[in-house]
């Protein structure tokens, strides 16, 4: 035990001395952090205010958008086509044309520009005109129902259905029907989830748990086969058991993966947060919530609207809220606990069977054939994952979250949506069998491995190998 | 008591037999030479008595008592192919492979001391190995192999990579270190420094050991009766004067000196040769040719893969 843990040791302290190492450990947290920040400080940057004009046939929409930081908009009551040179003479940002439909509902709007128009500005466009439809909608239903039950009173029920047009209320409708869904616990309690919310978590966790296992997967093959040049593993082996060799390098380098991870959590949080305080203004998630708990009066005063959705409600057409509270839905301590088993369990169960492959081998280049069956899983797993994310309790979703090779990634990405404690011991047990498995081969392959040289080694010589007694 | 004994052990891979019921015992304090042709076992011989592989039949006793975990500390081993990691610094690795070897950190570090001064190499430590020379590299190597101070020794081609100055200070070294009491296993095709260093020999040839015992039984058991012979002033025909129970085998003139070398029939001794000469010439030196290890290498081998009908098909 005690010369296992000698060989971690070294495996652990040669690795994260490497200049390498130091090197990703600090660009790793700076590439991270750059890109939760660089996005949002670019799309808040005010370069210039842009003019966009508004031509609107229906007049539903006109008085509606207001000015912000990025866009003025100035509304044109003249014909299409002399906006269009009052928009070029005037140098203006873009044109904005809503047609005049047969229909009661206009559901299209033209926006005319000699450049790309930014997402953002497309954005808040079609979210005015959303609101504004819906709330027309629902006027015109209000009316209808009333004109229905109470005959006679036509002029009162179209001032009630004005009434009715508060803005928070139709605010709060539109969230709650269109983003909002309801998952209904086993413990009969509700709680908000968002499906996208759910996969984004699920599937950033089984990637890092992808790129881990090959990152650091071929670290161990590598090391493997630099001992087997090198020629210092026979000198090794006459004083430790084959099996502890590998197991030494497996669990050193599993040990540097973990502080590597670690250190880029740190980092990125700590460069995150720094930013967030240098630049508190380019982050308007903080800000959304004061606003909202500044302004209780902002609550409906109809108690039969959810209050909670106010929340939604007052971020508007801004998603980082809705993603929060849908996120905190998630069970975390399973989420954590989970990720660190499967993140291991994984790694360890392929990590073995590099280091068999790097056993089998002279060089790098001859890896290739026997990478092929370790990788093909995988990337299996990678590609299903969309899958997985529609359908996370369908049979293939069930069995690839149970097969070893497969289950560390999609595992990850079905435990956002929830899974039985029963499902993930099974799931468990099977990766430990697993593990235990790959790595009673991969030692027999070892065992031989290390010590034959200059020879091309084909499957069926593997299968002679694992055949060895002693 | 023999220190190490090794008891008809066999092994086989697959088809391939490595080991075919080799025995040998290697006495305390003796330098003991394992010979035989590329491919013959040696390498796996020497792996199981480290531990590296067991046997698949037979028995290993170090000191009577069966191989088991802990003997490892007892051997030291410098493999054929022998390497060190090329990125780590020489003290380091050293210390890292010394507490390997069942030393604790501080002792490893106070035997490693004394063995770079002895190197004359202190200024090495915090090199890396890749920075080294061959030959320095191999100085290390020395230095993990018996830094621990075990009792049984293995050597496969030591001297390979080292100048001859080198060779010289590592001969001393095992000298010495058999002196202090350890056992020398040492393999090599290097027949010159097997009958310098070596007591006693095993040759083994395609899995089979075919000659064992002490260097000097060998040498005697192999001498054939032949003879050298310097002379000058030679009146006559050599080969009549020798009568047909000597078998002449060269003539050489070289500087005026004739040397002749002649083998002797079953039961006659030089006299019996002097006696015939002497009338036709004079007698400037005779001495017995004793094959040297390289001859009876050879010999050996050869002899036995003749007589191996299926020799050929294996090679």
């Amino acid at each position: 035990m005690n010369k296992i843990f000698l060989i971690i040791r070294r495996e652990y302290l040669t690795r994260v001395r490497k200049r390498s190492f130091i090197v990703m450990t600090v660009l790793g947290p700076i590439l991270m952090a750059a890109i939760f920040v660089i996005p949002i400080y670019f799309a808040t940057m005010q370069d210039e205010k842009r003019v966009v004009h508004v031509v609107d046939e229906t007049g539903l929409f006109i008085t509606k958008f207001s000015n912000n930081d990025n866009y003025i908009f100035i509304p044109q009551y003249t014909d299409l086509e002399t906006a269009k040179k009052t928009l070029k003479q005037t140098e203006g940002y873009a044109l904005l044309y809503i047609p005049r439909t047969e229909l009661n509902v206009p559901s299209q709007a033209m926006l005319y520009s000699d450049k790309q128009p930014s997402l953002n500005l497309t954005g808040y466009i079609s979210g005015v005109m959303n609101r504004e439809i819906e709330k027309h909608k629902l006027a015109a239903e209000i009316r209808n129902q009333i004109r229905l039950s109470t005959p006679g009173y036509k002029a009162a029920a179209d001032s009630a259905a004005d009434n009715l047009m508060s803005e928070t209320i139709l605010k709060n409708i539109k969230t709650n029907v269109n983003i909002i869904t309801y998952k209904i616990e086993e413990g009969g309690v509700e709680k908000k989830s968002s499906t996208e919310a759910n996969m984004i978590v699920g599937m950033v966790a089984s990637l890092m748990i992808y790129m881990f296992i090959f990152m650091y997967g071929s670290l161990v093959m590598r090391g493997v086969i630099e001992e087997k040049t090198n020629r210092i593993v026979e000198v090794i082996v006459s004083s430790v058991k084959p099996f502890q060799l590998m197991l030494g390098k497996v669990i050193g380098v599993a040990l540097v993966g973990l502080t590597q991870f670690l250190l880029w959590v740190v980092f990125t949080a700590i460069l995150v947060g720094g930013f967030q305080q240098a630049f508190p203004d380019k982050f308007k998630m903080p800000a959304q919530q004061e606003k909202f708990v500044a302004n209780p009066q902002m609550q409906p005063a109809n108690s039969n609207i959810e209050t909670t959705a106010n929340l939604q409600a007052d971020t508007g057409n801004d998603t980082a809220n809705q993603i929060l509270e849908a996120v905190s839905s998630i069970n975390f301590p399973v989420m954590i606990i989970a990720f660190i088993f499967f993140f291991i369990g994984g790694y360890l169960l392929y990590g073995a069977l590099f280091a068999g492959i790097g056993s089998a081998v002279d060089n790098e280049a001859d890896t290739q054939q026997f990478m092929l069956p370790v990788t093909v899983p995988l990337i299996f797993a990678i590609v299903m994952m969309q899958y997985v994310i529609n359908n996370p309790e369908g049979p293939l979703s069930w069995w690839l979250s149970m097969i070893p090779f497969t289950s560390p990634v999609i595992m990850m990405i079905r435990i956002p949506f929830g899974v039985p404690y029963s499902q993930l011991a099974l799931s468990a047990g099977l990766l430990i069998a697993g593990f235990l498995a790959t790595t009673w081969v991969a030692a027999k392959i070892y065992r031989t491995g290390i010590l034959m040289y200059g020879k091309k080694v084909n499957y069926a010589e593997l299968w002679k190998w694992i055949r060895y007694k002693g | 008591m023999a220190i190490l004994t090794v008891n008809n052990v066999s092994k086989h891979f697959a088809a391939l037999t490595a080991l075919n019921k080799v025995s040998i015992e290697i006495q305390p304090q003796s330098i003991f030479g394992l010979l035989g042709p590329n491919g013959a076992g040696k390498t796996t011989l020497i792996r199981i008595i480290n531990q590296i592989t067991g046997p698949d039949e037979g028995e290993v006793l170090l000191e009577n008592q069966r191989l088991k975990p802990d003997h490892v500390y007892s051997i030291g081993y410098l493999p054929e192919e022998r390497g060190l990691y090329k990125k780590m610094a020489v003290g380091e690795q050293a210390l890292y492979l010394a507490q390997l070897k069942g030393m604790s950190r501080h002792d490893a570090l106070e035997k490693l001391k004394f063995w770079f001064r002895k190197f004359e190499i202190e200024s090495w430590w915090n090199k890396k190995v890749e920075e080294l020379s061959k030959g320095m590299q191999q100085k290390v190597q020395f230095i993990v192999t018996v830094v621990h101070e075990p009792k049984l020794l293995i050597f496969d081609e030591p001297f390979s990579g080292f100048d001859p100055i080198n060779v010289n200070l590592l001969k001393d070294e095992i000298l010495e270190l058999r002196r202090k009491g350890s056992t020398i296993i040492f393999s090599t095709h290097n027949m010159a420094s097997v009958e310098e260093l070596c007591d006693n020999i095993a040759l083994i040839n395609k899995a089979n050991k075919v000659l064992d015992g002490s260097v000097k039984e060998i040498k005697k058991s192999h001498k054939t009766n032949t003879f050298e012979l310097h002379y000058n002033n030679f009146d006559g025909d050599l080969k009549s004067v020798l009568n047909s129970r000597f078998d002449l085998k060269e003539i050489r003139d070289e500087d005026g000196i004739h040397t002749a070398v002649v083998k002797l029939p079953m039961g006659a001794g030089p006299n019996d040769l002097l006696a015939n000469l002497m009338p036709h010439a004079s007698i400037t030196g005779l001495n017995e040719i004793i094959p040297s290890m390289n001859d009876i290498f050879i010999t050996t081998v050869n002899a036995v893969n003749e007589g191996d009908p299926n020799s050929l098909l294996a090679n």
